[in-house]
């Protein structure tokens, strides 16, 4: 009996020794001895590359140094920030401005840098709102949303802000079909078939980076979830990938999987711009908001456009056309060269090559199986190079690195496998930490990818930090792809939830010419106050502006008395301060708004409606001096109707003496 | 060789010394490079013949601290009349090549001497009251303490460190000195009566 019982525990023993050796690493052991030497950065030192990662539903834009992981901004876009003022400041207001009124938050899920000669030029990044359909540009000059146009006949915008590659375009596809906007929205929601559209966007890019809405496709409803412009030979086609071609309206989880094959859609974008050219467009009644930023003015303006073009892809034939990729395709990117689209199925166990030789073969020898919503649909092996067996499960994107490799994202097997595009062999695997969504290589969807760092953004993070309760950071690791095996450096936290990223040598936006303060003399905001001699408090009616400045280390006027219950007082506060990283800051009690940054020499407005009659404070919130805690000021507020007169002062309101 | 004609190779180099003083007119004179920890990059003030240039803003902003005079081009006289004073002492050198006499070279050297000396007595000068008269109700009083710059070469100044040399014209105006020293030396045979 005791023997027996001895012998079963040594077998349970040696079993679970057994199962243990085969259980794969954990992930602590996949970092290699010198990960902490490559990704450290020194003190004092830069790093190589900026990271620009979508901020996700944060709305915002976040900028990393690689390959330190170290976060350097949050750049506001879609959602306010009271912090920055962005969205509570009156310059800044319209530039969350739609056609469906003030819209506070959005969700940015993609980045995408402009190119000149499909490579990476350094002058802006375009982000993309996913809820209230939209595009920004952000100018990397001055870190800052400069531009936000809306999108008409969309619901969601999700395979945007991709570009072609001088940036001629960025384009924008809906994810969510619905009627469109010059038809009538108001039908029964299992009408999808008959009355849901979709709609791709071509947005004009100008000279100075000022977005256009050129014209729109119509095509059937389905659901557009990426796309990425063609490069070098493919140059002038577009291409995007599309799921729920069995346009169902509810349950999409089980009613939009039941097809084998769904659609990327290749758009040949110069026959759409001839056709527009013969006049084939039609003008539609829409409304979507165009908002400006004024770098002079320092404030923004939205207008509303009321007028579209669009082209029909049923009735012009030769514009789209349908290539079938299997299983719900999501990510959709093309090869340095231009030659090789790579379709990821997100369902599927094998990864489409597509060639754009063999598509263009195709199409002249009209090898379609048919037609979707009278768009041609190319054959599958017509146009196909080959597909990448047996890679892993739940192919998402692919980035590459210059030298004739793809690296593509599994969500469900959590990692990145590195392929040969040519002969389509799995060449490594890495595992990430979990379930990596985008991943991004420096330049890894330009012609010119800068071969060294791959990112992997994840949707999961459980164990990865130190836990904080139930919302936790989300994951990214940092991998060294310049050997024949990937290498995981760093793993970091980030904010939002990252989507698509981009990253460009550290020299090409440094350099580029980048702002360190805005002159005084070139500030042409309709409030602004040149010197302290000219600040004053203007009473017109019950609206009382308070022309003020901030100089190191006081306000003028520091003490304001005359403001009357039933004021709207509007603070425009001018920093006066001429040198790189002197901000001044602006908040006053009870401001039932964001406080105001003011860079140097800039001009930034609080509107501020007192509720109680008292004595309001305000003081300078960005620590800007020995003396910051000195910097401050009183606003006295009478009952309406009070005698009390406007004064106002700075160094000269004593006290009385006997 | 006791002749009181000067040579044609102290000609040449009264012609230098001329470009020398002229050439020095539109380049700064002196610089005082500031560098505090909140600085890394340094703060820079040029003193032109006729301007004071610079980063003279940002330092004006912060000498209120310690209440220190703000520092403005009119109101030193010294910009007016120093670019006719280098002109003047360049269009000497240039008239001395057509008198010719060494004797010439040796008053020019004198008045070179001599404008060096006022130069940096008046230099001394307003760097002492620009450091000691200070507004009584500045924020930063520290007892004992005075701002006054070096007159060459380096100074702790509570957090900015500060190094008073010559720029570009300076170096320039140094060097036409030498260069009339040499004259000099040349012309009176000064090392070899000690040979």
């Amino acid at each position: 009996m005791k023997n027996k019982f001895v012998k079963a525990v040594a077998v349970i023993a040696l079993g679970s020794a057994f199962m243990t050796s085969c259980k794969p690493k954990s992930s602590g052991d996949a970092v290699s001895g010198d990960a902490a030497q490559k990704a450290y950065v020194a003190p004092g030192k830069y790093d190589e590359f900026y990271n620009f990662v979508s901020g996700g539903f944060s709305g915002q834009l976040s900028v990393y140094g690689l390959p330190s992981g170290r976060l350097f901004r949050v750049i506001p876009v879609f959602s306010v920030d009271p912090e920055k003022g962005w969205g509570y400041s009156e310059e800044t207001k319209p530039m969350l401005n739609t056609s469906q009124g003030f819209v506070p938050w959005d969700d940015l899920h993609h980045t995408e840098m402009s190119q000149t000669n499909g490579e990476v030029d350094g002058r802006w990044v375009f982000g993309n709102a996913n809820n209230t359909p939209r595009i920004a540009r952000i100018d990397l000059k001055t870190f800052k949303t400069a531009e936000i146009i809306e999108l008409p006949n969309s619901g969601g915008n999700h395979s945007s802000p991709f570009i072609t590659e001088n940036t001629e375009y960025v384009v924008a596809g809906t994810r969510f079909s619905v009627p469109a906007d010059y038809s009538n929205g108001d039908v029964a929601i299992n009408t999808y078939k008959e009355n849901f559209k979709g709609h791709i966007s071509f947005v004009k890019v100008g000279k100075e980076g000022e977005m256009d809405l050129a014209f729109q496709i119509v095509t059937p409803g389905v659901n557009f979830d990426l796309s990425h412009a063609g490069k070098g030979k493919s140059h002038g086609w577009f291409f995007f990938s599309c799921y729920n071609t069995e346009q169902a309206n509810t349950l999409l989880e089980v009613n939009a999987s039941q097809k084998d094959k769904d659609f990327i859609m290749a758009v040949n974008w110069k026959k759409a711009e001839e056709y527009i050219k013969a006049g084939k467009g039609k003008k539609q009644s829409v409304k979507y908001a165009h908002n400006k930023w004024d770098e002079k003015t320092h404030t923004a303006k939205s207008e509303i456009k009321t007028e579209v073009l669009v082209l029909d892809s049923a009735e012009l034939k030769d514009i789209c056309y349908m290539i079938p990729c299997p299983k719900s395709p999501h990510g959709c990117d093309v090869d340095p060269s231009g030659e090789y689209i790579v379709g990821s199925g997100k369902l599927a166990a094998l990864i489409p090559v597509f060639s754009f030789d063999k598509l263009q073969s195709a199409i002249a020898k009209k090898q379609f199986e048919g037609d979707y919503g009278g768009i041609p649909v190319v054959k599958y092996e017509a146009a196909l190079h080959g597909e990448v067996k047996k890679p892993g499960l739940g192919p998402l994107h692919t980035e590459f690195d210059g030298k004739g490799n793809a690296y593509t994202t599994f969500f469900v097997s959590s990692e990145v496998v590195k392929w040969d595009i040519k002969s389509l062999k799995v060449l490594d695997r890495v595992p990430t930490y979990y379930s990596v969504g985008h991943l991004c290589i420096p330049g890894g969807d330009s012609k010119k990818p800068f071969g060294k760092y791959l990112i992997a953004y994840n949707k999961i993070t459980k164990d990865r930090y130190l836990p904080t309760g139930p919302e936790l950071a989300q994951s990214a690791q940092i991998y060294d792809i310049s050997g024949d095996k990937m290498k995981m450096i760093l793993d970091f936290p980030t904010i939002g939830e990252p989507h698509y990223a981009q990253a460009a040598p550290a020299d090409l936006i440094r350099n580029n010419g980048q702002l360190k303060f805005y002159k005084i003399g070139e500030n042409n905001h309709p409030y602004v106050t040149k010197g302290e001699k000219e600040s004053k408090v203007v009473r017109e009616g019950n609206k009382v502006h308070v022309y003020m400045t901030s100089i190191r280390s006081h306000f003028a006027p520091d003490n304001i008395e005359g403001i009357k219950l039933g004021d709207e007082v509007y603070f425009h506060v001018t920093n006066l301060e001429q040198d790189w990283d002197v901000p001044h800051g602006f908040a006053i009690k009870g401001a039932d708004n964001g406080e105001l940054l003011i860079m140097p020499g800039e001009t930034t407005t609080l509107k501020w409606v007192p509720k109680k009659v008292g004595m309001y404070p305000m003081y300078c919130t960005d620590f800007c001096s020995a003396l910051h805690q000195e910097m401050s000021g009183y606003v006295r507020v009478s009952p309406a109707g009070s005698n009390v007169p406007i004064t106002y002062s700075v160094g000269t309101n004593l006290p009385a003496t006997k | 060789m006791t002749s009181a004609k000067i040579s044609l190779l102290s000609k040449v180099l009264l012609l230098l010394i001329t470009a020398l003083f002229i050439g020095s007119l539109f380049v700064p004179m002196w610089q005082i490079e500031l560098n505090a920890p909140q600085y890394p990059e340094g703060l820079v003030l040029k003193l032109h013949a006729n301007k004071i240039g610079g980063d003279v803003d940002i330092i004006n902003g912060l000498n209120h601290y310690i209440g220190m005079a703000t520092l403005h081009t009119e109101n030193f006289i010294e910009f007016k009349i120093l670019p006719y004073i280098i002109g003047g002492l360049g269009a000497i050198s240039l008239l001395i090549i057509f008198i010719a006499k060494r004797k010439a070279v040796l008053f020019f050297f004198i008045t070179y001497i001599a404008f060096v000396v006022l130069a940096g007595v008046d230099f001394y000068r307003w760097n002492y009251e620009y450091g000691h008269n200070l507004d009584p109700n500045a924020a930063i009083k520290v007892p004992g303490m005075a701002y006054q710059p070096p007159l060459l070469g380096y100074k702790q100044l509570l957090n900015f460190g500060a190094y008073s040399i010559p720029d570009t014209g300076g170096w320039m105006l140094t060097a036409a000195g030498l260069l009339l020293l040499t004259v000099v030396i040349k012309e009176y045979d000064l090392f070899k009566k000690k040979k």
